[in-house]
C-alpha cells in the first residue's frame, strides 16, 4: 500500500489553471465596472450610444473584448469542472473536463467570430 | 483476540451543505457561472453594436426592463463576490520577503485593490466622458 | 462557578466485529472552567467507561495525537475548552475522511504513505561529505523561507477539513504538500526535481481547489493552502519547461 510503489504521472492541468487564473484576475478587475456601466448606466440613458459604438468598433477594444470574454469562459470552465467532480460526479471526471473546456473553446470561437465577422 | 475491521464511509456529495465555510466556498465557485454569463452578455452587446444602430437601440431598450435589471443585479453581486475573494486569495500564491520579514497580507492585497479602483475609473471615463 | 454543573458529551463509539457502524453514546462530565475536551474524555475513561479508546499524549498542542471532530469541526481536543462549547451537548467523533479503527481512533496508514511520497528529507546531488568538513551552513534568512512549513505536527486536521481529500482519497493532501514545500525551499536541499513528479501529478497540487479550510483548522499556522498555491506556480512553470523542444535549464 506504500505510495513509493505508486506511479505518478505529470498532470496536464497547468495551462488550464493559468487560463483560469488569468481569467479570474481580468474578470475581477473589469467585470464590476462593466456590469454597472453597460447593465445599469447605459439602459438608463446616461451613456451616449455613439460613444458605445466608437468604443466597441475600435480595433484594440475588439481585441480586449475577445480577451475578456474568452478568459471569463476559460475561468468558469475550470471552476465548474472541479465543482462538478467534487460534488459526487468523480466517475464522470473526464467527460466533465472535455465538456467544460469544450464549451470554453466554443465560446472563444464565438466571440472571435462576432468581433471579426459581424 | 480483537478482530480488525476498520469502518470507512465515503463522505456524502452534500458535504458542502454541512458547514458555513463550505457553503461559502460553493457560492464562490458558483460565481464563475455568472462570470461566464456576463461574458456572454458582453459579446451579445458587442454583436448588437456591430449589427447597426437600430439593433443597438433595440437591445438597449431590452436592457431597460425589470427582468434585465434583476439579471444584472444578480450578476453584479456574484461578480463582486468573485472580485473580493479572488483578490484576497491572490497574495497567498506569492511570498514576498525582505530579509527575514514577510510582507503582510494587507500589504500584498492593497495594491491590487488600488489597481482595481484605477482600472474601473479609467473604464468609466472611457464610456462617460 | 458552581462545581455541580455538568455538560453532556455525545461520543462516537465503534467496536470492530461487534458494531456494524459507529453509534453515539452520551456521557455526563463535570463542566470545569479549565477543562478541555481531552480532560472530559480522560474523565470518562477513568471514572465512567474504561472501554472508550482514543489517542492523546502531550495534552498541550504540540504532539498532534488528539485530533478529533468536535461539533463537526476538526480540532485538537487538548485545545478545545469545555467553557467555549457550553452549554453543549458536545459531539465528539473520530477525525473524518479516515477509516475508524475503534471509537475515536483512526487508521493513519494513508497519511503516512502520503508523507513518505514527497521524499521528506534533505537530498543532495553528491554523497554527504565527511563530518570533519563541517555542517551545512544556513543563514537566518534562508531558514525563514521554509520555517513556517516545518511547524507541522502531523495532526491530520487539515486532511479532515479538506473536502477534496474526502471526495478523492488519492489526493496527496495539505500536510504532505506543505512538507514538500518545506524541503523544496530549504537551502540545504537539492531534491526539487525528485519531488516535482509527485507535486505535479493530478493527485498532487492539481486536485486542490483552494478551499482554504486546511489552513483555517491548522493549529500551528502552517498554511498548507498557501504552500500548495506557491507549488502550483512552480509546477506550472515546470510543465512548460517539460514540453518537447523546450531547452532544459540547469536545475537546482
Amino acid at each position: 500500500m506504500s505510495s513509493r510503489t505508486r506511479e505518478f504521472k505529470r498532470s496536464n492541468d497547468p495551462p488550464f489553471w493559468l487560463l483560469f487564473s488569468a481569467g479570474g484576475m481580468i474578470s475581477a478587475l473589469l467585470l464590476p465596472v462593466l456590469i454597472v456601466l453597460l447593465g445599469f448606466v447605459l439602459p438608463a440613458g446616461e451613456v451616449s450610444l455613439e460613444r458605445v459604438v466608437d468604443v466597441f468598433e475600435n480595433v484594440f477594444i475588439r481585441i480586449i473584448v475577445v480577451i475578456v470574454a474568452s478568459l471569463a469562459f476559460w475561468h468558469a470552465a475550470h471552476r465548474i469542472r472541479f465543482t462538478l467532480v467534487h460534488v459526487g460526479l468523480h466517475r464522470l471526471a473526464t467527460p466533465i473536463a472535455v465538456a467544460s473546456y469544450g464549451a470554453a473553446l466554443a465560446g472563444t470561437v464565438w466571440v472571435l467570430a462576432v468581433v471579426i465577422f459581424v | 483476540m480483537t478482530v480488525r475491521k476498520p469502518y470507512y464511509e465515503r463522505p456524502s456529495s452534500t458535504w458542502w451543505l454541512k458547514r458555513w465555510p463550505y457553503r461559502f466556498f460553493m457560492l464562490r465557485e458558483i460565481s464563475s457561472v455568472f462570470i461566464a454569463g456576463y461574458g456572454v452578455l458582453l459579446v451579445v452587446l458587442a454583436m448588437q453594436v456591430y449589427r447597426g444602430p437600430s439593433h443597438l437601440a433595440d437591445y438597449v431598450n431590452f436592457l431597460d426592463s425589470p427582468v434585465m435589471f434583476v439579471v444584472h443585479a444578480v450578476v453584479l453581486v456574484f461578480a463582486l463576490l468573485h472580485t473580493i475573494t479572488f483578490f484576497n486569495l491572490t497574495p497567498k500564491a506569492m511570498v514576498v520577503r525582505i530579509g527575514e520579514k514577510k510582507l503582510s497580507a494587507v500589504m500584498m492585497v492593497t495594491p491590487i485593490y488600488v489597481a482595481w479602483l484605477v482600472v474601473s475609473a479609467l473604464v468609466a471615463l472611457l464610456f462617460l466622458l | 462557578m458552581s462545581e455541580n454543573t455538568t455538560i453532556t458529551l455525545e461520543v462516537a463509539r465503534y467496536r470492530p466485529g461487534v458494531d456494524e457502524r459507529p453509534t453515539m453514546q452520551l456521557y455526563e462530565v463535570p463542566l470545569r472552567d479549565d477543562w478541555v475536551v481531552l480532560d472530559a474524555l480522560n474523565y470518562i475513561k477513568d471514572e465512567v467507561d474504561g472501554t472508550l479508546s482514543y489517542r492523546w499524549s502531550c495534552r498541550m498542542g504540540v504532539c498532534g495525537s488528539c485530533g478529533m471532530m468536535v461539533n463537526g469541526v476538526p480540532k485538537l481536543t487538548c485545545s478545545a475548552f469545555l467553557r467555549d462549547l457550553a452549554p453543549g451537548p458536545i459531539r465528539v467523533e473520530a477525525l473524518q475522511h479516515f477509516p475508524i479503527e475503534r471509537d475515536l481512533v483512526t487508521v493513519l496508514d494513508d497519511f503516512i504513505d502520503k508523507l513518505e511520497s514527497v521524499t521528506p528529507w534533505i537530498v543532495r546531488d553528491e554523497p554527504e561529505p565527511p563530518p570533519e568538513d563541517g555542517e551545512y551552513k544556513q543563514t537566518p534568512a534562508e531558514l525563514a523561507t521554509f520555517k513556517q512549513y516545518s511547524m507541522c505536527i502531523n495532526c491530520m486536521l487539515c486532511y479532515s477539513a479538506c473536502p477534496v481529500y474526502g471526495q478523492e482519497p488519492e489526493f496527496i493532501g495539505p500536510a504532505a504538500l506543505a512538507l514538500a514545500q518545506r524541503y523544496n525551499l530549504d537551502s540545504r536541499d537539492e531534491g526539487n526535481d525528485l519531488r516535482a513528479m509527485v507535486i505535479g501529478s493530478q493527485n498532487g497540487v492539481w486536485d486542490c481547489t483552494f478551499v482554504n479550510e486546511c489552513s483555517e483548522v491548522c493549529p500551528k499556522h502552517v498554511d498548507p493552502a498557501g504552500a500548495i498555491q506557491q507549488l502550483k506556480l512552480v509546477s506550472a512553470v515546470e510543465w512548460f519547461e517539460n514540453l518537447p523542444g523546450v531547452p532544459s535549464r540547469r536545475k537546482k
